[in-house]
């Protein structure tokens, strides 16, 4: 099983050099684990609330969105060629990321690193 | 205490080429069959660190590396200023064949990972007699854009940042820390916009699919090597190659990603040493 979403929060602040890597990032994004949608606000760098729920696009910033068959790969312990990294989830197709892409790009290794930490080996 | 030095030379080459006066790094180390090795998209000669301190390499084989033009610690011709970079196959072709020529190598082996890999496939379709063997690293013969390269140059994205970034997840997960965060940090060192401009070739201009039965391995004999782990030129990639080019072989490299030469020198060599032997006994 991969670990909650919700344990975002502690996570951002227990892994290191993590939150200041993101420390210029301010930002509502979603996260969307096949039909499950988790609002993540994100303070400096920080996680400080993950809200599951349903969300209308005005109210976050950006979406990264895959089935959650994907999700649970990428959140393996040890995840196979195609689904070890964000971008490979993008380029074969199952990881949409869709509206302001600017703070998700500005802050690529940091949302890499962020999500990461949801693995089964992680602390 | 004497100073501990590389067996590697570094030198500036100037060079006439597409149009405009160049000074190319050059590094070299080794005697023997000349070996030239061609970085990947947005980096530089560093990359080629392993082979140029390998001893099995050096024993045999001159090994030279160079940095492209706007790359590394090759300058971008004056008025770059003015200009925006973008690498087409030609120029490619146009810079490789001319660093050759002026440094009087005699059919090299070509050597090139990503970008590299591609235009060595070039090289062995337009060029067979000029080369003695190519080996492709992460060779394909086209990519599909996946995501916008505007995202790599623009003012309100940190330009080496991103870069390094967008490429972080090609490396393959095991590769040691050192090694994974100095290949990152090529890319971060990279000119504004130079990333992007070789993404060009990569996948817009450099697309070789409906030639690439057209290479002859009688005259140019041709290699492939792939890491598992790279999304970007994939194992199938380099298997569709080589189902189009007759005699061409395939090798997938296990635990490996896109820069294998780069992010874990060890692991890579085994495949490599073997297979630059296969390429000097069938060099043409």
């Amino acid at each position: 099983m991969a670990t909650p979403v919700e344990h975002l929060v502690e996570r951002s602040v227990n892994t290191p050099r993590l939150a200041h890597r993101g420390r210029f990032l301010t930002t509502t994004w979603l996260l969307a684990v096949g039909a499950d949608e988790y609002r993540i606000r994100i303070d400096d760098g920080v996680v400080t609330s993950v809200d599951r729920g349903t969300y209308a696009p005005d109210t976050f910033e950006f979406s990264l969105r895959a089935p959650a068959a994907d999700w649970a790969l990428f959140w393996s312990a040890d995840p196979p060629a195609g689904s070890h990294d964000l971008f490979a989830l993008l380029k074969r197709g199952a990881l949409e990321v869709e509206g302001n892409l600017q703070p998700f790009m500005a802050n690529l290794q940091y949302i890499k690193d962020l999500l990461a930490t949801l693995r089964e080996t992680s602390p | 205490m004497s100073p501990t030095y590389e067996p590697v030379t570094g030198r500036y080459l100037h060079l006439d080429v597409l149009g405009a006066s160049h000074r190319i790094y050059v590094e070299e180390a080794g005697q023997g069959t000349p070996l030239l090795c061609l970085h990947t998209a947005g980096a530089d000669t560093r990359q080629w660190r392993g082979v140029l301190n390998d001893p099995e390499v050096l024993d045999r084989f001159r090994v030279i590396a160079f940095d492209m033009p706007w790359h590394g610690k090759s300058s971008p011709p004056a008025g770059w200023h003015d200009t925006d970079y973008r690498l087409s196959s030609r120029d490619y072709l146009d810079v490789v064949l001319a660093v050759s020529s002026a440094l009087d190598l005699d059919r090299p082996i070509v050597t090139g990972c990503s970008i590299g890999g591609r235009i060595v496939l070039h090289l062995a379709l337009e060029h067979p007699d000029a080369v003695g063997a190519v080996i492709g690293l992460q060779a394909g013969a086209h990519v599909e854009p996946y995501y916008d390269t505007q995202w790599l140059h623009r003012p309100d994205v940190h330009g080496g940042e991103v870069c390094a970034a967008v490429v972080s997840g090609l490396i393959g997960p095991d590769a040691p820390a050192e090694a994974r965060w100095e290949t990152l940090w090529h890319y971060m060192q990279s000119g504004p916009g130079v990333f992007k401009g070789d993404l060009w070739f990569y996948g817009v201009d450099g697309d070789l699919r409906p030639r690439l039965h057209e290479i002859d391995t009688a005259r140019c004999p041709v290699f492939l090597l792939t890491g598992e782990y790279d999304y970007s030129c994939t194992p199938a990639d380099s298997h569709a190659v080589a189902a189009a080019v007759a005699g061409a072989q395939v090798e997938i490299m296990p635990g490996l990603g896109h820069f294998p030469m780069s992010e874990d020198y060890e692991r890579f060599r085994a495949h490599f040493l073997t297979t630059l032997d296969r390429a000097a006994a069938a060099r043409r």
